[in-house]
């Protein structure tokens, strides 16, 4: 490896030098360095205790657990439907992926079949969210790294997906649209309308944010061979995502689980081969081209239906009924309070989120809560690896590192 | 039964203490001191191949002789198939062999189910609370005897008098 190298000789120079007997003796000791958890690069409250060998990183140390919030904890004490809403505060930025997530693994517990329509819907909305995600990543990367100008013009499209994801559920961040057994509502024609207008608009704007940044030599310096992480390894730490196919390595639950409706679209999986920072920047970029692919084509493949399963044991019933129909309101208000009977068994469901594997283990003893709920999120494991990336390169580069895992800390400690 | 978890059993006549299906996931449990073995198997042979590990976890149950149940993931990205390995540990002796040599991913991981549940990791290498800040004493938030709205120093807030009005 370069730093290697570089280390050698820096040990070589010095006995060698000519002066190197007369110089006076220099105190050389590892500096520890604090990074965050203040840091305004670490997205959150992450703290890194660095060792440092003059500017180069020796060992770094996460020290996570800032924003604990023991939502697993919180998971034990009620139903499968009240947990919806925890699930957007683990990944705030991407609140819908979380929700999809947890539901599908609901439903493998239940061994429950989402209509038709749902099944478009859901994937219509998870991949909104992953453009929205990507979005927010490029803007924080770039602006990590120090080019501020794609920030704001990520920012600028971010903002009509986060109004149309208020228009959709009322919400921008904390979504909790999804539901068991399917979703909240249903696509408005000026929903369907404004979303199409977007992905007319959306395409060029890519290429605008590239041209920030494909020719631009500050950030092809400090991406180009940045944390370099060998597809074995990465394989071995566990990362997914971005991250692992970054390295070569073409996993993706949409293509090797398939789910929801991805199944029925066409749409490829870039993967990079250098397993560096530039490589993983361009494969989210790409992946912003291939949501707008698999929007356009559900929304043309989508057919009329309902929009939640028919199982008035575990669904909730249309919300127009639940305000003109005793029976319904009854349904709904024993459905949150006391949760439907779950079959007793353990389940693992991962989704590919846009960060990488997020998914749900379930031990269910029966009963209306979960006996016992782990979150495998992929900002943690990624996490896992930062000191394996990080040896041997220089302090700024610490930050680029943060970006490229694209590190949400509310999913990271949960 | 699937031709994974007849291979498995067929190989460890002795460790393995219970094989299940169910929903399209195989789960395997295997005895406390079989396990590194069984993982070696997992890990290394071209037939299993289980190169990626997806998660970490811990199911506490109190009223079991053996309390802890040790919960590993694994998923095969040449071979696309998972298995979820399972371990009982009982709370006196509360440890069990880490994984941290075979997938470099274990290390948080493995740490985290110290922190929450009180497991201890054999040979691993940095074995400290993750999650919780490290001199915390209060004992082991996941397990199902710690009260979910904690405890320790919430119990000193005093509590101000209604005032009059």
């Amino acid at each position: 490896m370069a730093f290697e190298d570089q280390r050698t000789t820096i040990y070589k120079i010095n006995p060698e030098h000519p002066e190197s007997e007369t110089l006076p003796t220099l105190r050389t000791e590892e500096l520890l360095l604090n990074m965050g958890p203040q840091h305004p690069s670490t997205h959150g409250v992450l703290k890194v205790i660095l060792e440092l060998e003059g500017e180069r990183l020796v060992k770094s140390t996460p020290v996570m657990g800032y924003l604990h919030r023991g939502v697993e904890k919180l998971a034990e004490d009620g139903t499968y439907h009240q947990f919806i809403p925890h699930t957007d505060r683990l990944d705030y930025v991407c609140a819908m992926y979380n929700n999809f997530a947890y539901c599908r693994a609901v439903e493998k517990l239940l061994n429950l079949q989402v209509p038709e329509r749902a099944e478009y819907l859901r994937t219509i909305v998870a991949e909104v969210q992953r453009i929205i995600g990507h979005q927010f990543w490029l803007s924080a990367q770039a602006l990590d790294i120090g080019a501020m100008t794609v920030f704001f013009y990520c920012f600028r499209d971010r903002e009509i997906l986060l109004d149309w994801f208020d228009e959709l559920c009322g919400a921008r961040l904390t979504t909790s649209w999804y539901r068991i057994g399917g979703v909240e509502r249903d696509l408005t024609p000026s929903l369907i309308g404004k979303l199409k207008q977007f992905l007319d608009y959306f395409p060029p704007k890519i290429d605008e944010y590239q041209v920030f940044l494909e020719r631009n030599r500050i950030w092809l310096g400090r991406t180009k061979g940045v944390a370099v992480i060998s597809a074995e390894d990465a394989v071995n730490f566990g990362l997914s995502g971005p991250v692992l196919r970054g390295s070569g390595v073409d996993y993706d639950l949409r293509k090797y689980e398939p789910y929801s409706a991805y199944p029925k679209c066409e749409f490829s999986v870039p993967v990079g081969k250098n397993g560096d920072t530039y490589d993983r920047y361009w494969i989210r970029v790409m992946e912003l081209y291939e949501s707008v692919k698999i929007i356009r084509q559900c929304l043309e493949q989508m057919q009329d239906g309902p929009i939640m399963a028919d199982v008035p044991s575990v669904t909730l019933p249309p919300k127009e009924r639940v305000f003109t129909n005793l029976e319904a309101m009854i349904q709904q208000f024993k459905l949150f309070s006391q949760g439907f009977d779950a079959p007793p068994g353990e389940i693992y469901c991962g989704t590919e989120a846009h960060k990488g594997e997020l998914g749900f283990y379930i031990v269910s003893t029966g009963g209306g809560k979960p006996y016992r709920l782990k979150i495998r999120a992929p900002s943690f494991v990624h996490m896992g690896a930062f000191d394996h990336m990080a040896r041997g390169y220089m302090i700024s580069d610490a930050c680029t590192i943060f970006g490229t895992y694209d590190v949400v800390m509310g999913e990271c400690d949960r | 039964m699937h031709p994974l978890l007849q291979r498995i059993q067929q190989t460890f006549s002795v460790g393995v203490i219970g094989l299940a299906e169910w929903r399209g996931d195989m789960a395997v449990t295997v005895s406390r001191d079989k396990l590194h073995e069984v993982a070696q198997f997992l890990r290394n042979d071209p037939g299993m191949d289980f190169d990626y590990i997806v998660h970490v976890s811990s199911v506490d149950w109190p009223d079991d002789e053996e309390r802890f149940e040790v919960v590993w993931e694994f998923y095969s990205i040449r071979k696309r198939h998972r298995i979820r390995l399972k371990t009982r540990v009982p709370e006196s002796d509360c440890i069990v062999d880490s994984l941290t040599d075979l997938w470099k991913g274990a290390d948080f991981m493995e740490r985290e189910v110290f922190d929450m549940m009180g497991i201890r990791f054999r040979n691993h290498p940095d074995l400290r609370r993750i999650l919780m800040p490290d001199d915390y004493t209060e004992g082991y938030p996941l397990r199902k005897d710690f009260p979910l709205r904690g405890k320790g120093w919430r119990d000193t807030f005093d509590f101000l008098d209604e005032v009059p009005r």
